[in-house]
């Protein structure tokens, strides 16, 4: 399992060697990352505020949730923090399994919790520079999603 | 108490990290909230929707009955927005 929370960019093909790793026991790695959209054009920044320390945390939580619930061979799970630029990547999940549905089901259990649960929030800055920023709402449809697995 | 606030919930207390102490009759995360928001104006506005401010103590998200007995620190914050 690996964690990270950082202000770095991922390597997303990178990731997934390092989890696949030639372990002959793989047959399916499953991939999602998560970008920063420019909102037709309105956002110049999006800024990421997180909890060190409860991040990291919460999201070795998640992934042993997920790794308790399908048989796994590996998860990797990277969240950045920070201020990110339309098109930057925000997060990445990515899943290992002998088979394909636990794979791709893990990981979309893995955003779905991720979502609700990991203590992240963005903030976005506008273009026209007419605010100093609004506080992205959580949506009610995020709670909804996670709540598919419960 | 070390008391820790993200996102909005921090820009309308006006700090990031504080410590308190709290008064006895505090003996919950819910009550906790309630006795911030009579602080003054800036924590009232923080604590108006009580019911959507989420708490993590020691790092754990709980829920507003949760006792304060054997925590050390309190975060408090808006419904989370990562991903």
């Amino acid at each position: 399992m690996r964690i990270a929370v950082q202000l770095e960019p991922f390597d997303v093909g990178a990731e997934i060697e390092a989890l696949h790793a030639r372990n002959p026991a793989i047959g399916a790695v499953v991939s999602f990352t998560g970008y920063c959209r420019d909102e037709g054009g309105a956002l110049a920044t999006l800024e990421l505020e997180h909890f060190p320390g409860m991040a990291e945390q919460a999201l070795a939580e998640i992934a042993e949730a997920a790794n308790d619930r399908w048989p796994l061979q590996g998860v990797t799970v990277i969240h950045r923090h920070g201020k990110l630029a339309p098109g930057d990547p925000i997060v990445l999940v990515v899943t290992a399994s002998a088979h394909r549905r636990a794979a791709f089901e893990a990981a979309d259990f893995l955003m779905d919790y991720l979502k609700t649960r990991a203590p992240f929030w963005k903030k976005e800055h506008p273009r026209d520079g007419t605010s100093e920023g609004r506080w992205v709402d959580a949506k009610a449809a995020d709670d909804q999603d996670a709540g598919r697995w419960s | 108490m070390k008391l820790l606030y993200f996102a909005w919930v921090r820009e309308r207390v006006g700090t990031s990290e504080e410590s308190r102490d709290l008064p006895g009759s505090v003996q919950t995360a819910g009550e906790l909230k309630t006795w911030l928001a009579s602080i003054d104006e800036g924590y009232a506005y923080a604590f108006e929707d009580q019911a959507i401010i989420r708490v993590a103590l020691d790092k754990k998200l709980v829920e507003d009955d949760a006792s304060l007995a054997d925590a050390s620190e309190a975060a408090f914050f808006p419904p989370m927005t990562g991903g």
